[in-house]
């Protein structure tokens, strides 16, 4: 049976429409995709993320733990940094992109889902006879995202902590109603906002008292059009244990000269295969979508596939993105979708295809 | 159209029968379903359809449905407005929303399709 996030009964009854995801119940619509992800745009969006895994690391040697089986640089993070960054197998595809966290006491991580239990076991493998406690807080947490151009506004007063003295990809440790949480500046939409970890007793209060603050509650199905339109990746469409960081697009994440990672060696014969293909943005010219796995073609020929696509709310145009043949990768290339046996014209463009005005946050 | 009136197929396709013209649209279950509507794919005018077979594609933020024809017959009419506006589709199921019109063949009755209540029977197991 699925898992439940505290915020269960809740979705449920507010017309929630649940469905599976990653081994859990969770909202894909409240009323219409649609008119959730404008209120992301626009104004600002609710997500319950409870179902993300997050992980505490305590220890001497945490750090090396993370160190071994993470592709960015943990060592250089400064306390209340997050950094983004991908665990690699050992032929550098990818088990997981995470966020890392680094507090005064210690480390977090936040990962997928679907992955929780496969992380959680990859870093007991890995762990051998250092001295790292890893405690898993999925359970026990709950975790809610509020995203939008009004989203620091609409938090101000909430926590102890203020979230617009945050610096973008930061988090502090804080309050909540007298009890301990964490606000972290850092999101899945392309828009301002934060996340708020907190004890999974006080998830119903601190979810009403963001609707009462005015903030829309969202599905998963916005939050999938927002993070597409913003060109984020989403685990098990653009990124698999078969894809590696520099096809992925997320060379930027991977730090080759820190030191020995899982994956390492393989990734640096890998970044030199030009054969491989690389994930790429496109935009088709009619209103049909292409879905995950249509094919793309050029001159007849199959160049590659779509990982995720939709018709985008904001920008009203067909988007996908694709892995394709690393000569087909420029921008203005023109091909072809195989949208359920119709061939659909295409072409190449830069990501993201989304990107917020700054300068105007919290207005 | 008045619901009351109307016969249902399993796959939540409504279909209306005046003389040999037989009306068909989406239930407005089906549509609250889908929500979100961005494209619908229609046959052209004159196009043979077969009872039980698809006859094109709905599509909503989230996924693709087929469409199916509750009847045999020709073409006759599309709703070309929905060609610009699909949204017709959510907003108006029973009127401005209906999708085409299909000639059938004399004698055609709509007798194997479902009444409102038998409908409404369906809809309830499937929401459970």
């Amino acid at each position: 049976m699925a898992l439940r996030t505290p915020l269960y009964d809740w979705h449920a009854g507010h017309g929630g429409r649940m469905v599976e995801f990653g081994g859990w119940d969770m909202p894909v619509q409240y009323t219409s995709i649609v008119e959730e992800h404008q209120a992301v745009r626009s104004a600002a969006g609710l997500f319950d993320i409870s179902h993300m895994g997050r992980l505490s690391f305590g220890g001497a040697d945490a750090l090396a733990l993370i160190q071994q089986v993470y592709s960015n640089n943990a060592a250089t993070m400064k306390d209340g940094q997050v950094r983004y960054g991908l665990i690699c197998n050992d032929k550098g595809g990818i088990r997981d992109d995470v966020l890392v966290y680094r507090w005064p006491y210690g480390w977090a991580m936040v990962v997928n889902a679907s992955n929780r239990d496969k992380i959680v076991n990859w870093l007991a493998q890995h762990k051998k006879d250092r001295a790292v406690d890893i405690t898993d807080q999925t359970t026990t947490t709950c975790m809610i995202a509020v995203q939008g151009p009004q989203a620091l506004t609409l938090c101000r007063g909430l926590t102890e902590a203020d979230a617009d003295k945050l610096a973008y990809y930061h988090a502090t440790p804080t309050r909540y109603r007298g009890k301990g949480c964490v606000i972290s500046r850092t999101g899945y939409t392309g828009e301002d906002g934060i996340e708020i970890m907190a004890s999974a007793a006080q998830a119903v209060e601190l979810w009403e008292e963001l609707v009462r603050r005015g903030a829309k509650p969202c599905g998963l199905g916005a939050r999938d059009t927002l993070r597409l339109e913003a060109a984020m990746p989403l685990y098990g469409h653009e990124l698999s244990e078969d894809v590696d960081p520099f096809q992925a697009g997320l060379s930027w994440a991977v730090k080759m000269d820190k030191g020995d990672f899982i994956g390492r060696d393989a990734l640096q014969k890998r970044r030199q295969d030009a054969t491989l293909r690389r994930r790429i943005g496109l935009e088709l010219a009619g209103r049909r979508a292409a879905r995950e796995g249509s094919p793309v073609l050029r001159d007849g020929r199959t160049i590659g596939r779509v990982t995720s696509g939709t018709v985008t709310p904001t920008l009203n145009k067909a988007i996908a993105m694709a892995y394709v043949d690393p000569a087909c990768t420029d921008c203005g290339t023109v091909c072809t979708v195989d949208v359920r046996g119709k061939a659909e014209e295409a072409r190449v463009v830069s990501l993201p295809f989304y990107r917020r005005e700054t300068g105007e946050r919290g207005a | 159209m008045d619901p009351k009136t109307l016969r249902y197929a399993k796959t939540h396709e409504w279909a209306s029968l005046e003389g040999d013209v037989c009306t068909i649209g989406l239930t407005k279950f089906a549509v609250d379903q889908l929500t979100d509507i961005i494209y619908i794919d229609l046959p052209d005018h004159d196009d043979p359809v077969t009872a039980g077979d698809s006859f094109g594609e709905i599509e909503s933020v989230k996924a693709v449905s087929d469409l199916y024809s509750p009847v045999a017959g020709d073409i006759s009419a599309i709703n070309e407005k929905l060609e610009t506006d699909p949204t017709l589709i959510s907003s108006d199921p029973y009127g401005k929303g209906w999708l085409i019109k299909v000639k059938v063949e004399k004698g055609t009755t709509l007798d194997h399709l479902m009444t409102l209540d038998q409908y409404e029977k369906q809809i309830a197991s499937e929401e459970h």
